[in-house]
């Protein structure tokens, strides 16, 4: 038997190695990105001798540069609108086609719900040109409605309330029937709060991708006054590539709020996501 | 029952308008060249289609990103399968561990891939400077597409890892103690037990994995300088899309590539549905 536990406790002693192995191969390029924008750019590109830590003291400044440069109040001002109207728009269609498919009786209802698997399973590239054909035929071309245009509705927030919704038990929803609710104060009052982790979900889900997302805010927000933090370290690469400090702090700034709220709520985080379904 | 075409009618015209009328429209567009100054769509039959299949960059990209995808789906597939593993088991630090490898999902791409791109500078880089080369990770373009996939990989490594320990979690644990009774080791405990029946998690990860990877643009565009040598050997099928359709403003060659795309995203997928028959264990 002492063999046996001497056999797990090595075994285990393996499995940290390798954790930590892994552990560092995913923070070195975290651990870099910081190192490198504390330095001068002469001590970023200085190979012989190659520092790893800044050497000529740690030029904190070098944040309040770029912020100041590539004006990231408003990148980070356009980057929070979107996502707050994509969250509130996915949670509140979603909840609402979400209950009336998990729970409710109507004409078309297989139909309708059968839409909603197809719009799942088609790659989102095809919506891309005439969506931006739309927006800018609206003339809302470099505005936050352009943005969050094609985050109006979620199939996929359909599909995950619903779910939620089914797993519901009946007779809370009967009782308040016999009590004599209607549907809307059924919804409002009793279903809709119990689908809380559901919609928490979905808010972290819409908000990663929204965050995440490169193409759509580079093709209706050119400007820089106007486009998103993904979208706006493109623009800054493109002018100012070779200026690594400088850049690298900028990376630095657009992650770092995400990951800090990450840190914080993370199991909300995994779990929302975990949901997502490759969507992501 | 107003009630309920009333509660999915937002969806439902959201759909029709953000999704449903552009899927018919980008097929409309496929037959169509933009006029001049992006005025009007005139038909032009099936031109582009002829133009694009008759491209050797439209197959180019299309190779290059199943290259990427045969570096991104399995490595990303297997090592984190292998940490999911360890993870589930009573180990110290679980939670510690989890939070630093899904870091990534919560991070833009466009970020990841800066600073991927100066760690892989080949004059200043950290790479070649702690390994002492002088490797040109992203411009030689025999190299830089598997540079690529290993920035997917270690992008998604967290996201399937948190995947796999859901579906280890339902493997029953009697299954395992009875392995012990048995003597059988760790490893083939892994093999016998762990892989047959993870087997609808494992194929659901490469399923959606397979499918992420083929639409993949944001490393590529962010990684690859548009004057790189190696550009043509990497730029994905969306890359190009995006080049042809928003860059030049050629609408209608866009929509074809694009088209392409979920044809052979359609095929794919057919593929392994029929697949999933044979490899999947049911209970």
């Amino acid at each position: 038997m002492e063999g046996a536990e001497r056999r797990a406790r090595q075994r285990k002693i393996i499995m940290h190695i390798i954790l930590v192995i892994m552990s560092f191969i995913m923070l070195v390029p975290f651990a870099w990105m910081i190192l490198t924008a504390l330095k001068t750019k002469g001590e970023a590109i200085s190979v012989n001798p190659f520092y790893i830590l800044p050497h000529a003291g740690w030029h904190w400044e070098n944040f309040g540069t770029v912020w100041k440069s590539y004006n990231f109040v408003v990148l980070y001002k356009n980057t929070l609108l979107l996502i707050f109207f994509r969250v509130v728009c996915a949670c509140l269609t979603a909840t609402m086609a979400g209950y009336a498919f998990g729970r409710l009786k109507f004409p078309g209802k297989k139909f309708l719900f059968t839409l909603v698997l197809i719009q799942m399973m088609i790659p989102a590239q095809i919506f891309i040109i005439p969506q931006y054909l739309m927006v800018s035929k609206m003339k809302m071309l470099n505005t936050t409605f352009g943005l969050v245009f094609p985050g109006l509705v979620t199939a996929f927030g359909t599909y995950l309330l619903k779910t939620g919704y089914e797993g519901l038990p009946k007779d809370l929803e009967e009782a308040a029937m016999i009590d004599g609710c209607n549907v809307g104060q059924r919804f409002l009052k009793i279903m809709m709060p119990l689908t809380r982790s559901s919609m928490i979900s979905l808010g972290i889900f819409t908000a990663v991708f929204a965050f995440k997302d490169l193409m759509w805010p580079m093709i209706v927000c050119t400007n820089a006054q106007t486009t998103t933090l993904s979208a706006g370290l493109a623009k800054m690469q493109g002018q100012y590539g070779s200026e690594y400090p400088t850049m690298m702090a900028a990376a630095t700034l657009a992650v770092l709020p995400m990951i800090i709220i990450y840190v914080i709520f993370q199991k909300q985080f995994v779990e929302g996501i975990a949901t997502s379904g490759g969507k992501l | 029952m107003k009630w309920g075409l009333a509660f999915v009618a937002p969806t439902m015209i959201g759909l029709i308008i953000l999704n449903f009328y552009p899927f018919f429209n980008t097929i409309y567009q496929s037959f169509c060249k933009t006029g001049d100054f992006g005025k009007g769509n005139i038909f032009v039959g099936p031109k582009n289609y002829q133009a694009v299949l008759a491209a050797s960059e439209t197959w180019q990209s299309l190779w290059n990103t199943v290259k990427y995808a045969i570096i991104e789906v399995p490595f990303g597939v297997v090592i984190a399968l292998i940490l999911a593993v360890f993870l589930s088991k009573k180990i110290a630090g679980v939670s510690v561990y989890r939070t630093i490898f899904f870091l990534p999902m919560v991070c833009a791409p466009a970020a990841v891939a800066m600073v991927w791109k100066w760690l892989y500078n080949t004059q200043f880089g950290l790479i070649n400077n702690i390994f002492h080369t002088k490797t040109e990770w992203i411009s030689n373009p025999n190299i830089a597409w598997i540079s690529i996939g290993i920035i997917g990989v270690w992008s998604i490594i967290g996201y399937n890892m948190v995947l796999f320990i859901g579906g280890l979690q339902e493997i029953p644990g009697d299954y395992y103690e009875a392995a012990d009774i048995d003597g059988a080791s760790g490893i083939r405990q892994f093999f016998n037990i762990t892989v047959p029946l993870l087997s609808p998690t494992t194929f659901f990860i490469v399923q959606t994995r397979i499918i992420g990877a083929l639409t993949v643009f944001d490393l590529m565009f962010m990684v690859m300088d548009k004057t790189n040598v190696a550009l043509p050997k990497v730029q994905s099928i969306v890359y190009l899309f995006y080049q042809y359709a928003f860059t030049n403003g050629n609408k209608g060659y866009g929509a074809t590539l694009v088209i392409v795309l979920v044809v052979f995203i359609m095929i794919i997928t057919f593929i392994l549905q029929q697949a999933e028959k044979k490899l999947v264990y049911h209970n």
